[in-house]
């Protein structure tokens, strides 16, 4: 008894406090989604079937095969914009209606650390979904890709997956301030956002002003670069040239983080003025 | 005689328990569907999914086809996909009445307990939905019809037709998704997305935005063994005969033929469904699943 009161916990403090939050948070989302075998199959089985769909209806109407091939692009990233959507932004929403919420602000870690976790986490859990969609549906549907540049492929995927977490991270903190209406509003945005960011056509068909307003989400422009680097006609369906899209991507990523950071501040000490942090109006 | 008044007073004592079981799930379920925000955004919530989905499909058809509205192939998937718009939100109501009770408001245990019929309850927490569903399609068919070319002229309609077959339809949906409730009252662990998937599912085997003839012919007899395939040729039989006789799916059924098939196959479905969740029901009592949370 007296061996266990008197073992001494090592505690981390500054950068690798910070450094066990991001692991810890990011542990459940890498390890956690995979045990929960039901998560696996529908996160899996809902993408393919909206790809099924969508490449029937492409077939239907006669479209070139290339539009196959966009759709299983497009359908595989559904996977990220879903886990930003349901385990990022509304992610503190879920955290309070379950108790765990004010147990994260009153430990002696960085907010911002545990939304970085949730993100590497969730960003590693959706590639291989992500990943599994795209074998699927190239397998299913003899989808073949001609990548013209994989340095611009790699720094295209990793600006897009930073912005879109980064945006994930800063509307978390948004979501911190809601309640019944958090479920709702992410929803809300689910739909739309197929539409707006071109996830099953390209993007340029929506015309300039409404594609340049769609772009703030970062999945419209990584998708359209993407495409423009793996299919060989691509290029030819593409809103903006790839390294204009590289910038801009990498303006939304510096954005988004500093908006996060900023955010998360300002909206914690807010719902903590307004004791919303504990609140719980189902 | 006493017997048969005693009979006629239970009859009389069970409609009241169905009609109050309903009423009561339907007022529940249009407050939990409806009070969360103020009207305004409740509307645009309740009409920019199908008006979104429907959009993605008019911008892919649009792309491809340099914009040939007039063809009957874009009319056909139009309103094959906002009536779809029911199929997804009645079923997924009724599986997630379910999961709401149990274990988001955790008041199933109690339902249980109130004088109060429970599979009557659930068809009640539908009716919210069914409502907001009704409008949200109308919007999306006019705007469909007034900006998009889809060719239904009102007064061509078959309305007798159209309505008998949204009766017939809306409980066939009803019943499947009662169907699927019961499995959810088993089924305990993340299983949110079950209504989605089997609405999903037959979204491609349907028929509801792309003919049948499109599916390879190794699973194309999947659309038509479901009743949904039935429902939707009717209701565009109803609605724009011209557009459905374009396509060959259904061709050799009569309008009679078909509503009695559709009427066949829900009866089978009742029937299927009832026993089904008075099993899934039992099994649930027996396993202690009634009030399980399992952190939804």
């Amino acid at each position: 008894m007296n061996a266990v009161i008197q073992t001494k916990i090592k505690k981390n403090t500054g950068w690798k406090l910070y450094l066990q939050t991001v692991i810890g948070r990011a542990y459940p989302r890498v390890i956690g989604q995979q045990r929960e075998k039901s998560w696996i199959f529908f996160e899996l089985f809902m993408p393919m079937l909206a790809i099924c769909a969508y490449v029937f209806v492409y077939r239907a109407i006669g479209a070139p095969e290339e539009y196959i091939g966009f759709v299983v692009v497009g359908g595989a990233m559904t996977a990220f914009w879903l886990n930003v959507l349901w385990s990022m932004s509304s992610q503190l929403y879920w955290e309070k209606e379950q108790g765990n919420l004010s147990l994260y602000i009153i430990a002696p870690n960085s907010m911002m650390a545990i939304l970085l976790g949730m993100a590497l986490g969730g960003l590693f859990a959706s590639l291989l979904r992500a990943i599994v969609i795209i074998l699927l549906g190239s397998l299913l549907f003899n989808v073949t890709f001609t990548v013209s540049n994989f340095l611009q492929l790699f720094i295209v995927f990793t600006l897009t997956m930073i912005a879109l977490y980064g945006m994930g991270m800063m509307t978390s903190s948004m979501f911190l301030l809601l309640s019944r209406e958090a479920w709702h509003l992410a929803s809300l945005a689910q739909e739309p956002v197929y539409l707006i960011s071109g996830f099953y056509f390209p993007i340029k068909y929506l015309g300039f002003w409404l594609a340049i307003g769609a772009s703030i989400i970062p999945l419209t422009l990584g998708l359209d670069a993407m495409r423009q680097l793996v299919f060989p006609s691509g290029a030819t369906l593409g809103f903006l040239t790839v390294p204009v899209e590289i910038a801009i991507l990498l303006m939304l990523s510096v954005l988004f983080l500093i908006g996060a950071y900023l955010l998360l501040r300002y909206m914690e000490k807010l719902a903590i003025q307004e004791g919303r942090l504990t609140e719980n109006r189902r | 005689m006493t017997l048969a008044i005693d009979n006629l007073k239970s009859k009389i004592g069970n409609r009241k328990l169905y009609s109050r079981s309903f009423l009561m799930a339907a007022w529940l379920g249009w407050q939990i569907e409806s009070n969360w925000t103020d009207p305004f955004l409740f509307a645009i919530y309740s009409i920019i999914k199908p008006l979104a989905a429907a959009a993605i499909l008019v911008v892919m058809y649009s792309v491809i086809t340099q914009g040939n509205f007039q063809d009957p192939l874009f009319t056909y998937m139009y309103l094959g996909n906002a009536l779809y718009f029911y199929v997804t939100q009645i079923m997924n109501s009724i599986v997630w009445a379910v999961i709401d009770d149990r274990e988001h408001y955790k008041t199933l245990k109690y339902i249980y307990t109130a004088p109060i019929h429970f599979p009557t309850y659930l068809f009640g927490r539908s009716v919210a939905t069914f409502i907001i569903s009704t409008i949200a399609v109308l919007i999306t068919i006019t705007i469909g019809v007034v900006f998009l070319h889809v060719q239904l002229d009102p007064l061509a309609v078959n309305w007798p037709l159209f309505l008998l077959t949204m009766v017939i339809g809306i409980n066939m949906l009803a019943l499947m998704g009662f169907l699927l409730a019961g499995f959810m009252l088993v089924i305990v662990h993340h299983s949110w997305e079950l209504g989605g998937a089997v609405a999903g599912s037959l979204f491609l085997f349907s028929g509801a935005i792309f003919p049948l003839e499109t599916l390879p012919p190794f699973i194309r007899w999947i659309g038509y063994l479901i009743p949904i395939s039935y429902w939707l040729e009717l209701a565009r039989r109803a609605l724009v005969p011209p557009i459905a006789a374009a396509f060959p799916t259904f061709s050799h059924f009569s309008n009679l033929q078909l509503l009695g098939i559709l009427l066949a196959l829900t009866l089978i479905l009742a029937l299927i469904a009832s026993y089904s969740f008075r099993r899934c029901e039992h099994i649930a009592r027996e396993k202690g699943r009634i009030d399980i949370v399992t952190n939804y």
